[in-house]
């Protein structure tokens, strides 16, 4: 029986390094390589050492496929396709291979420039891998090789995140990556086809939540920053260069149209400006309202937020600044996070999940002293005489808010892709064990569903139906058999002979068989003898037994044949006189081994019955 | 197979095809030529145009001095333009399933067809033709219900009068058939009904066919389309290029292996030579601004002209034209020039890795930052109060018929200083200036039509193979301009079978096979026995299901046995006499006499008074009402034949 396996290197029973091995069919798959933010030794990435223990990947692996560009999904890739070696095909969508080396190239200059971490991949090295990097488009159908084949879907989340469907003959699997089943302000909802793949490998990370409305969060959002901004406050929003940062920005813009705010945004400069050129490059894969009007109207180029420099930071009065990174761990975000922590005017807001051991992770953790290493600077120092780079002790002062803008599915989301693809069964990953527990409870009353840790595999039996070429009159013969209707209650029989040949599977008729394969026919035919007594000369003897026939068997088709044969169906009757007595008839019944059983006895039965 | 052919016009074809019980129209291409046999639509009153004289016959006795006027020794409709639509006769057209559109200059009669005719199938086409078909058609709309016409001139079509009208009024067929512009409600209707597709992308059509666009490489968006069944395969090859202009390249390979090969679509102008044409562009261009004349370019408001920009934008600088002003007018010049930066995925490599960097792929995004390329919906309104010259107007329709072409050809066309340059392949530039002449202003024709030319398709048609080529019957000769180019027409083997407006094609070729899928119970249920090295066969009797068209075969043994009796297979091989005999002795026959006859041997069972007659092709069993014995016998001959 085929058998499809599943086995997370990384994203198993946990969130981060998504990195998911996929056996179908023969081919092996990877997809995502993504790297763990709470991790700075080995467990950063995958364990390839799984696939093979020496050497190169590309042997083993028939292609990689890359979800969408958060470090959490590709920002192994590099160390994979160039440290580990893998040369083979690595798709990902438009959106994707253009955002993601940017990302990567962000995140190699924290670790090694700023962290001085060594034995990392260079700007070089993410120039190689994106060199291997086939694009995708969405719905198209991209054939890996003869066999496999990938679909990509729309996925939400973020900008050109998408969900693929790997297909390898009868067998399929989806893997959805990170995906968000309600549009949001600039992105729309996944979809998927019903596909009926035999996995679902669905990322859980809401799975137990099922969120109240958007509508509500954006509301509390927009009274949080406006009632800073009135008294005097500052807020900082640490976001990611790409993605929420792009949704918050327009729901401020148009909330500062409506009520004719004059507190400057900004957002910091570098990236995020960047990323409002590729939202507006690549509006196609924004929500319907942003496409429709982008012609009128831009959403991405904004009228309210300015470009940030540093030194706005010290300035007098209300403010809103986005900053990266998200977590708060490095950068800018940090740096301004610094300066104004002292403030219980101020506040920071935190939209989205810090992964443990990063400063927003903390901070939300409601930790009010932060040690950490830095220069004297303006802010409030429990230890004035504190000399050039020591550990301070940062006083949080300002409030700390947490907003889940962060677009994933919840429970519900979830429940609505499976009814959408209608999977036989679940792999769930990408999320912590626990929440994972409680959706699998409730999949599980419908289907198999699998939550494996990193390194297990799980496999599924798949039972495809086989694909055979019919010959086209076999099956109108049979079709016409069952009447002008199909009656899907009354079963038509189909009779012919399959042919296998190298890789072709043929269905014909039997006769056809024997033609195409160049075989002779054999026939096999039986004569049984019977004897009668009946004085009527030969013909006549025939005849009358021509008649009594077609009395007793109503339904047969029965020819008295000018040639002094009677057939009933295919069965031939003789009549000859014994020699030594015309008064003994013998009949010669005659008939092929083809003929049913059941006919033959009939007709002896009809013989004998007089 | 069937083909239905709806359309004469090679580039712009409309086709239906009839495969498996699904009808799938091919295109919807509007022939937009027959507006040329109307009077131009100013925008502003022109006095010039409202003295033409009116028509009336040598013999003064028909007088169509309101329907017609004279211009020049021509004569043309004063009327609102009127387009020849597809055929719609021909069949019933709210038969057809679905409608396959391969570019945005292909589908502009799709309201003549979608609308008011029963049409509830589905129209599939990509982003880019969905949404730049639509500002063209938007374009089309608006160009006339501006300028509203009250008269609908239809005396002149009264076939006794048209008889009598000076060429080529006289020679244009269908005239009843022809109809007004369609409405602004009527596009958004036909285009609610668009599926989007993307490249590759396979979409079931019922069960019975899968079709699947490709890249032609000749506009943003532009498809051939992939009709095929497990079986059979057809592909439509429309408006395709080699050229490596902005689009993404043309699949080429997906081609390969079509049983038949639909081919529309080349180059307008197979003398022509696109990059020579752009050069010649330029200078003409160039000359004419130094002069200090000014520069009228009718075109599209999407497709070629990207690629002008794109030319002069490289041109500007060394040209020192820096100064100049460009225009760019119609009512969808910005929706136009916008859209055109957001299709990153539908465009060729070079323009993608600009879009990774962030930047705008196209360089017209420049010539508006740096005010050297200044768009507006119409010559009302800012542009009159901008407007500088000498300079350079990009404005439809190519037609010269209606549009702001229509009031620059008023204002620049009584100066000689002035050029007008043709770059659109669609209109013979001497017809459309027919209704302005006398003329003093310079005439330049530089069609710039990058569409397979013959040499290109040859070496096309070569690689891919098709068993089977379908061509409108203009290219099986040589244009009639030009009789003597047997290089202008296409030369292959089979011969193309060529089809005109109304032409019905019965397409050669016999479906065989149907797929079917054996489901796993029943598969496991066969056994294979190798009757050859490398071939094996089994005999299947099962439940067949058809639903969807698509067939499943399910074991029998689901269902009461009764119903479905296996017939007997058909038997073959040959009984080895040496090797039977040892059988039958096995079993306790032994006395057995054996007699040589012609065709073989007859076995006599002397015990069982039973006669076996064993032949190359065929085994005899003659024997008395014994069941048993018969049954044991044929049983043992069995075991030396195979079954089928």
């Amino acid at each position: 029986m085929p058998e499809i396996k599943v086995t997370p290197l990384g994203a198993g029973q946990d969130v981060g390094r998504s990195c998911i091995l996929v056996s179908i069919g023969g081919k092996n798959i990877m997809l995502d390589c993504g790297m763990h933010m709470g991790y700075n030794d080995d467990r950063r990435f995958p364990d390839f050492s799984y696939i093979t223990q020496n050497g190169r990947l590309t042997d083993f692996l028939d292609c990689v496929i890359i979800s969408h560009f958060h470090l959490d999904h590709c920002g192994a890739l590099p160390y994979m396709s160039e440290m580990v070696g893998y040369d083979g095909p690595i798709y990902m969508t438009h959106p994707t291979k253009a955002i993601c080396p940017i990302l990567l190239e962000d995140f190699r200059k924290i670790t090694v420039d700023k962290k001085g971490e060594t034995n990392f991949f260079t700007s070089q090295m993410i120039k190689d891998c994106m060199k291997k990097v086939i694009p995708l488009n969405l719905h198209q159908t991209v054939q890996v090789d003869d066999e496999l084949e990938i679909k990509a879907y729309y996925a939400g989340h973020v900008l050109g995140a998408a969900m693929v469907h790997i297909k390898v003959g009868s067998e399929s699997v989806v893997y959805t990556g990170d995906y968000n089943m309600t549009p949001d302000r600039h992105l729309g909802a996944a979809w998927i086809d019903k596909c009926r793949p035999d996995i679902l490998i669905s990322e859980s990370t809401y799975a137990t939540t099922i969120r109240d409305s958007k509508r509500c969060r954006e509301r509390d959002f927009l009274k949080k920053v406006h009632e800073t901004i009135e008294r005097g406050g500052k807020v900082l929003i640490p976001v990611f260069a790409l993605g929420r940062a792009q949704e918050l920005c327009i729901l401020l813009e148009t909330f500062w149209e409506r009520m004719n705010l004059k507190a400057p945004i900004y957002f910091s400069t570098g990236l995020t400006e960047k990323a409002n050129h590729y939202y507006k490059l690549f509006i196609t894969w924004t929500n319907q309202k942003i496409r429709k009007t982008f012609v009128q109207r831009n959403m991405f180029e904004f009228k309210h937020i300015k470009a940030f420099d540093r030194s706005y930071a010290d300035n007098p009065g209300p403010m809103v600044v986005f900053a990266t990174p998200g977590m708060l761990h490095a950068g800018q975000s940090l740096q301004i996070f610094k300066k104004w922590a002292g403030n219980e005017k101020n506040m920071v807001i935190m939209p989205g999940y810090c992964v443990q051991g990063t400063i927003g992770h903390k901070i939300l953790n409601g930790q009010r002293k932060l040690e950490m290493e830095g220069r004297a600077t303006s802010v409030t120092l429990c230890c004035p005489l504190a000399p050039i780079k020591l550990q301070i002790v940062l006083d949080v002062k300002l409030q700390v808010e947490y907003m889940s803008f962060s677009a994933h599915a919840d429970a519900k989301g979830i429940m609505q892709l499976i009814r959408m693809a209608e999977p036989r069964n679940m792999v769930l990953v990408h999320g912590e064990a626990v929440k994972m527990e409680f959706l699998k409870g409730k999949i599980e009353q419908e289907f198999n569903c699998y939550m494996p840790a990193n390194g297990e595999t799980i496999t599924v039996t798949t039972n495809p139906s086989v694909p055979v070429d019919i010959s086209l009159n076999l099956l109108k013969r049979e079709m016409a058999l069952g009447g002008p209707l199909p009656d899907p209650k009354k079963p038509r029989t189909m009779h012919g002979t399959l042919i296998m040949k190298e890789n072709s599977l043929k269905l014909v008729s039997s006769e056809q068989a024997l033609k195409e394969l160049g075989l002779n026919e054999h026939q096999l035919r039986f004569t049984c003898r019977v004897q009668l007594q009946d004085p009527h000369s030969d013909p006549d003897t025939l005849h009358r037994i021509y008649t009594h026939l077609k009395s007793v068997l109503k339904g047969y088709t029965i020819q008295h044949l000018p040639d002094g044969t009677v057939m009933v169906e295919s069965i031939v009757i003789k009549v000859s006189s014994s020699a030594e007595d015309t008064n003994t008839k013998v009949l010669l019944l005659s008939w092929s081994y083809q003929v049913k059983y059941f006919q033959c006895s009939y007709l002896t039965d009809g013989l004998y019955r007089d | 197979m069937k083909l239905y052919c709806l359309s004469g016009h090679p580039t712009l074809p409309c086709n239906v095809l009839k495969f498996k019980s699904t009808t799938i129209m091919l295109d919807c291409g509007l022939d937009t030529t027959s507006v040329l046999n109307f009077l131009p639509l100013p925008l502003v009153h022109s006095p010039r145009l409202s003295k033409l004289p009116g028509w009336v016959s040598k013999d003064g006795t028909v007088n169509l001095e309101k329907e017609l006027k004279e211009c020049a020794g021509r004569v043309f409709v004063d009327s609102q333009p009127e387009f020849c639509l597809p055929e719609r006769e021909l069949l019933d057209l709210s038969t057809i399933d679905v409608i396959l559109i391969s570019n945005y200059h292909c589908m502009m009669a799709l309201p003549y067809i979608t609308e008011h005719t029963g049409f509830t199938g589905t129209v599939y086409a990509t982003e880019p033709t969905l949404q730049i078909g639509r500002l063209l058609m938007e374009e089309l709309v608006n160009f006339m219900e501006r300028v509203p016409k009250a008269q609908s001139a239809t005396c002149w079509k009264n076939k006794e009068i048209q008889r009598m009208l000076p060429g080529p009024l006289k020679d244009a067929v269908d005239v009843w058939t022809w109809k007004r512009c369609y409405s602004m409600q009527e596009v958004n209707s036909a285009l609610s009904k668009v599926q989007l597709v993307g490249y590759s992308q396979k979409v079931e059509l019922f069960g019975a066919v899968q079709i699947s666009p490709l890249s032609s490489g000749y506009s943003l968006g532009s498809s051939n389309w992939i009709i095929q069944s497990h079986h059979e395969k057809v592909s439509y090859v429309s408006g395709s290029s080699l050229l490596t202009t902005h689009p993404q390249p043309m699949d080429q390979s997906s081609l390969k292996n079509s049983d038949v090969l639909i081919l529309t679509g080349l180059t307008q102008m197979p003398t022509a030579n696109p990059d020579g044409m752009l050069g010649e562009f330029c200078s003409n261009l160039a000359m004419t601004i130094r002069a200090g004349g000014n520069v009228l370019v009718p075109c599209y408001s999407s497709g070629v002209i990207y690629d002008l920009l794109e030319c002069l934008y490289q041109f500007i600088e060394s040209a020192s034209l820096g100064t100049t002003p460009f225009y760019f007018i119609s009512p969808v010049a910005n929706s136009s020039l916008e859209f055109s930066q957001i299709f990153a995925e539908w465009l060729c490599h070079n323009k993608q890795t600009k879009v990774y960097l962030p930047e705008p792929p196209f360089p017209h995004a420049e010539l508006i930052q740096t005010n050297k390329l200044k768009h507006y919906p119409s010559i009302h309104g800012d542009f009159s109060s901008e407007f500088r010259q000498p300079c350079v107007v990009f404005t439809g329709h190519p037609s010269l018929r209606f549009g702001d072409v229509v009031h620059f050809m008023e204002l620049w066309g009584k100066s000689s200083l002035n050029t007008i340059i043709f770059t659109e392949p669609d209109f013979s530039y001497l017809d459309a200036l027919a209704p302005y002449q006398p003329l003093a202003m310079k005439c330049v024709y530089c069609p710039i039509d990058t569409r397979l030319n013959f040499h290109q398709v040859s070496k096309l048609l070569k690689e891919v193979q098709p068993v089977h080529v379908v061509c409108p019957e203009q290219y099986t000769q040589p244009p009639l301009t030009q009789s003597h180019r047997s290089d202008l027409m296409l030369e292959l083997q089979p011969p193309p079978m060529p089809y005109r407006r109304c032409s019905v094609l019965n397409l050669p070729f016999r479906r065989r096979y149907e797929r079917v899928y054996i489901l796993p119970e029943l598969a496991n249920s066969l056994v294979p026995s190798e009757i050859k090295p490398g071939i094996s066969v089994a005999t299947v009797s099962a439940v067949l299901h058809s639903k969807d068209n698509k067939h499943t075969l399910q074991s029998t043994n689901v269902f009461l046995p009764c119903l479905v009796l296996a017939p007997k297979p058909l038997l073959s091989g040959a009984v080895p006499l040496e090797a039977f005999l040892a059988t039958l002795q096995k079993h306790g026959i032994t006395e057995v006499k054996v007699e040589e006859t012609a065709d073989g041997h007859i076995l006599h069972l002397q015990a069982e008074d039973t006669l076996i007659q064993l032949e190359e092709d065929g085994t005899h069993i003659v024997c008395d009402n014994n069941e048993p014995l018969r049954t044991t016998l044929r049983d043992l001959v069995l075991r030396f034949l195979q079954k089928l």
